[in-house]
């Protein structure tokens, strides 16, 4: 029995702890994301905390009244401000990126999509503030203007367009990917029966993809809820529920930069007023993106 | 051998002969049952591997050929939720008792697969992987050389032997896996329908390979190719499926019958086995 | 048989021939748009802003006389965010990437990892700002330096590289693993001399595509502290800084012409910036491309 054991040498392996050493090590990095969320948790919490004792959160959240130097934080003006970019920028990027994406998933040659393709990727990585550079230079003075030449140069019409760019190439890109999932077969069905393009496109392919073009404007959605320069920019800084959209307004993401911008000293009100803004956002950027996932999965689910 | 008498005997009688017969087993296996979580792929199995003979294992898809083979270097262990039960003894060893490393069954078990795999890398440094990994760096030049040739590639490649090996074609892609796993002097060769994927040409010569490769190396080859078994093993195991939804027992392979082969493309003593080399069934 | 075949015809369905068209031309037009405010953006910068790139605007200091001002210190300061943001980021984010990709059990612990990183990837960078000034300004007591931005933007990009990490290791097919593992490698072997070398290329893809994400962000390091005035360019980890998206900004909120095209020249700046690294990125992926094919 020995003998054999010898020459088959099964048994006579190194123990291997570089491959323990740099399995844990691994393990520590995938483990840091976890902590970076607590670390999140962390950071909002204690100064939203520390803010609530000080202002009542029923004025917070239910008073539309936000004039920090008077102490008056009602946030419902910044939410205004917020929802309006939001559903501004969606009304831009919904029906553009949804129609991109049919455009791309239905209609264009594989060599056309190639070029555009990327050129969107490029307009996704242009940095926020030079949207809120273009707002102000050109959107506001170029096309506002045209139409409405007493807008004034803070607006948040400026500002819901850019932002609209901003996510267009998001709703694009995701829901594209949910109407060329939608398999080959279901078109080749419908157009067996005679649809044409047009038919097969609006009838056939968009509702079957449609929970995944819920999903992708969701998350665009979110992405506009979460952006901030171009905003802070060319929305000016008033909070104000202003209908008109030549007004300027102050979203909550704007009023966080103008803060932690200016020297707001820690632990005052003002200070403490950032972070309890900062969860707010979070958790509504957190319930749109729960939504969005399941969207996403019930798409899964059919396919 | 006194180690035979400490472990079950579980052999069929006429396969007692065939033990007699060939004296040394490389493996025993030893009611063998391998399971995906939930589901069983094979059941119940026992047989014996002889040492330099080429033994095929064939059967209808779904009977667990492939997963039995990749019970001998342990492969399964790389499948999460994967379960083996019974033994498998290795030249006496019992194959997955706790302090063996599978690593190290693999550096003695070498394996071709279905779809030839070549790493992304030139001729030489696929032939040279499983050298490095163990550490057979000497001479590394001359063991690849020997390996190439060993596969019968040598003369194709030996001019553009630092050429991406993805630019050899795909029967030449599969002897450049074979002459990757015999660098490393393995012990055993373990074959996984190493042919399926290749033209009829490359396919006799992968056979004819397989011919000059028994005098060294034992070799187990699964294939759904009858023709192929019968033309290059010694032995052939037939498993089947077993178990349906109407039995209420899920499907899993069983071993039917396992002898020469010879005897079991001429006079098979199980009915089933007869059916399928007939071709009634599968 | 005479109505058969002009029933084949193309004008048997005028109607419908034509709300196809219509509805075609409405797609490209739709597409258009989003390619045509991509074209008017880089124009309205480049015609305001190319005329001030010149070396005494790129070597020059932060000043109040528009005439003086340039872009030397958020420049060094950028060039110096990337370097620390590519050290920290690069190695923890695929070190995760492989982990999961390659080592995790299914487990629970594994799947709270999977979802924690995907839902990070979707939180505002400004929520990240914020966490750097609780965590790394105050809390760590790091001040407005660079360290804390290169921190916080590190903290912003992490879950952008580990995704993009895992679809390039995913990419590699299961048969080079097995292949290495057949012939007796560790699976530490098996990943880091088959997997790795062929998942290099979309890791760097992915990577500097993150990166150049994070390099062009303000919002984050306006709140975790960077300075728009700095008097000097920084030289160690705990220097005050600032960064070209920073000083963008504070360029674009003056109503003065001179400094709209300032802006517009810095802006010109960092996307060539940017530029540089995507086609860099764009370069290793073609370079691999032909190595491997």
């Amino acid at each position: 029995m020995q003998a054999t054991a010898t020459r088959t040498g099964l048994r006579s392996q190194r123990k291997r702890p570089v491959q323990r050493l740099v399995r844990v090590a691994l393990f520590l990095c995938a483990g840091l994301s976890v902590m970076v969320t607590g670390g999140i948790i962390y950071a909002l919490a204690a100064d939203t905390i520390s803010f609530f004792k000080d202002v009542e959160p029923a004025s917070f959240f239910l008073s539309a009244d936000w004039a920090p130097q008077s102490g008056d934080f009602g946030v419902l003006e910044l939410v205004f401000g917020t929802a309006i970019i939001s559903l501004g920028a969606m009304l831009v990027a919904g029906p553009l990126g949804v129609a991109t994406a049919i455009y791309l998933s239905e209609y264009a040659n594989p060599r056309v999509r190639k070029v555009i393709k990327p050129i969107l990727e490029v307009l996704a990585g242009v940095p926020t503030v030079v949207f809120g550079y273009f707002a102000l230079n050109f959107v506001t003075p170029s096309l506002l203007r045209a139409v409405y030449p007493g807008c004034g140069i803070f607006n948040w019409a400026s500002a819901a367009i850019v932002v609209g760019l901003f996510i267009l190439p998001t709703v694009a890109s995701l829901s594209e990917d949910a109407m060329r999932s939608v398999p080959t077969s279901l078109r080749h069905g419908a157009y067996g029966l005679g649809a044409s393009k047009l038919r097969v496109s609006a009838r056939v392919v968009a509702p079957a993809a449609l929970s995944g073009i819920v999903a992708a404007i969701i998350l665009g959605m979110s992405r506009a809820v979460g952006e901030t320069m171009a905003v802070a920019i060319a929305a000016g800084a008033t909070p104000q529920i202003a209908v008109n959209p030549c007004e300027s307004i102050q979203t909550m993401t704007a009023y966080i930069v103008q803060v932690a911008g200016g020297e707001a000293s820690t632990g005052s009100i003002q200070y403490g007023s950032i972070f309890a803004l900062g969860s707010t956002l979070f958790l509504i950027t957190l319930a749109l993106n729960y939504v969005s996932i399941r969207f996403v999965k019930r798409f899964r689910e059919a396919y | 051998m006194n180690v035979m008498t400490q472990r079950p005997n579980v052999l069929a009688p006429d396969l007692e002969d065939l033990v007699n017969e060939h004296e040394t087993s490389v493996f025993e296996v030893r009611d063998l049952t391998a399971s995906y979580g939930a589901t069983p792929a094979i059941e119940n199995v026992s047989l014996d591997i002889f040492d330099k003979k080429i033994t095929a294992v064939i059967g209808p898809s779904g009977c667990g050929k492939s997963t039995f083979i990749r019970c001998f270097n342990r492969m399964n262990d790389l499948v999460a939720g994967a379960h083996v039960g019974g033994k498998i003894f290795y030249r006496g060893e019992d194959l997955y008792a706790e302090d063996v490393d599978a690593v190290e069954v693999r550096r003695r078990i070498g394996m071709v697969f279905q779809q030839p795999n070549p790493f992304p890398k030139s001729i030489y440094d696929n032939v040279a992987f499983g050298l490095r990994v163990n550490r057979m760096t000497d001479h590394l030049d001359d063991r690849v050389e020997k390996a190439l040739q060993d596969a019968a590639l040598w003369d194709e490649v030996k001019r553009k032997i630092k050429d991406p090996a993805s630019a050899l074609s795909g029967g030449q892609q599969q002897r450049l896996c074979i002459a990757r796993a015999l660098a490393t002097n393995p012990d055993v060769l373990l074959m996984d329908e190493p042919c399926s994927a290749l033209d009829p040409i490359a396919t006799t010569k992968i056979e004819d390979l397989m011919h000059e490769l028994k005098a060294d190396y034992t070799i187990v080859i699964v294939t759904h190719n009858m023709q192929q078994a019968a033309r290059v093993s010694d032995l052939t195991a037939f498993f089947s499926v077993e178990g349906s939804a109407e039995t209420d027992r899920s499907p899993r392979g069983v071993l039917v019958e396992y002898d020469t082969t010879e005897q079991i493309f001429t006079a098979p003593n199980d009915r089933r086995t007869e059916d399928y080399i007939t071709g009634r069934f599968g | 048989m005479a109505t058969v075949a002009t029933s084949l015809r193309r004008h048997s369905n005028v109607r419908e021939q034509l709300s196809e068209r219509v509805v075609a031309v409405f797609l490209v037009g739709a597409t258009l748009v989003g390619l045509l405010a991509l074209v008017v953006l880089l124009v309205t910068v480049a015609r305001s802003g190319a005329g001030q790139i010149d070396v005494p605007f790129l070597r020059n200091f932060a000043s109040r006389i528009p005439e003086r001002a340039g872009i030397w210190p958020p420049l060094v300061g950028t060039l110096w965010l990337m370097g620390l943001v590519t050290l920290f980021s690069f190695p923890v984010g695929v070190g995760a990437a492989i982990y999961l990709e390659e080592f995790a059990p299914k487990n629970r612990i594994t799947s709270v990892i999977e979802t924690n990183i995907a839902n990070l990837a979707a939180v505002p960078s400004i929520i990240y700002g914020l966490l750097g000034l609780a965590v790394f300004y105050r809390a760590l007591e790091m001040g407005r330096s660079l360290l804390t931005g290169a921190l916080t933007l590190t903290l912003l990009v992490l879950p952008v590289i580990i995704i993009s990490s895992r679809e390039a290791l995913r990419a590699v097919p299961r048969s080079h693993r097995l292949g290495a593992m057949a012939l007796g490698a560790t699976k530490l072997e098996a990943v880091y001399k088959t997997v790795l070398p062929s998942a290099v290329p979309g890791i760097m893809t992915g990577t500097i595509l993150g990166l150049s994400r994070a390099i062009g962000e303000t919002a984050p390091l306006l709140v975790a502290g960077a300075a728009a005035f700095v008097a000097f360019t920084p030289d160690n980890l705990l220097d005050a800084y600032s960064a070209l998206p920073v000083q963008i900004f504070d360029w674009v909120r003056r109503p003065q012409p001179e400094f709209q095209a300032l802006a517009a020249a810095a802006i010109l700046v960092l996307l060539g910036v940017l530029l540089t690294m995507n086609s860099i990125a764009i370069l290793i992926r073609n370079r691999y491309d032909r190595k491997t094919r």
